[in-house]
């Protein structure tokens, strides 16, 4: 597959990260399906999450987040 | 886990996603007395065949095809990517982000697909564009063959 040892693939060349790299692959999956499952794949794509930025040892007001997918 | 001394006749898989336990603990192929069957107890991925008694790897899979022999069963999953852990005592642990089975697959979807990437490959600038469009060209023509292979 590679010439060299030390090959990277071309998407950490491009400074991506195994893990974005899987989770786009998972996504252009899901967005192939037929319905329904292509509804069912979409929605556990969602993400809801807080952040919370901390100063002097203390939560601040935390923003409530939720990604839906990019495309 | 230890290396049993003989050649296990079936190879045991454990298949999950981070949603569901798609495969766990089945035991696959029983071996068949006729020897001229290579085909039995077969996990196939995309270019690699495992069979029992298999030396111990872990793989990455790219995002392609994958088949479960059972008998004379054949069950594929398009796996969007993701690890195989072959373990000497031949059980198989797969650990993938996105699996369905290829009859969930939409042609049409995946013919846009692919012109889509293909055409945001040549109006990529930055490196990181350029990566993101081949990994839609990669994935769709994965998808292109498993739907036609």
């Amino acid at each position: 597959m590679a010439s060299t040892a030390a090959a990277v693939p071309f998407w950490r060349a491009a400074g991506m990260t195994y893990i974005s790299y899987s989770n786009i692959c998972a996504s252009l999956v899901r967005g192939c399906l037929k319905e329904p499952h292509r509804s069912e794949a979409v929605a556990r794509e969602k993400v809801h999450f807080t952040v919370s930025k901390w100063a002097d040892g203390k939560p601040e007001k935390p923003s409530v987040r939720s990604d839906s997918p990019e495309e | 886990p230890p290396t049993p001394s003989s050649i296990p006749s079936k190879l045991t898989i454990n298949f999950v996603l981070p949603y569901q336990s798609e495969i766990s603990n089945k035991e696959v192929c029983a071996l068949r007395p006729s020897p001229a069957d290579l085909s039995e107890s077969r996990l196939e991925f995309w270019q690699m065949g495992v069979l029992p008694g298999h030396v111990a790897t872990i793989a990455e899979l790219k995002p392609g095809l994958l088949s479960v022999h059972e008998g004379s069963e054949v069950t594929k999953y398009f796996v969007s990517s993701g690890f195989a852990f072959v373990h000497a005592n031949s059980i198989t642990d797969i650990v993938a982000v996105e699996a369905v089975p290829v009859d969930h697959i939409d042609p049409s979807l995946v013919q846009k697909g692919l012109a889509d990437f293909t055409q945001k490959l040549n109006s990529a600038t930055t490196d990181f564009e350029k990566a993101e469009a081949q990994i839609g060209i990669d994935v769709h023509s994965a998808l292109n063959a498993a739907l036609s292979g």
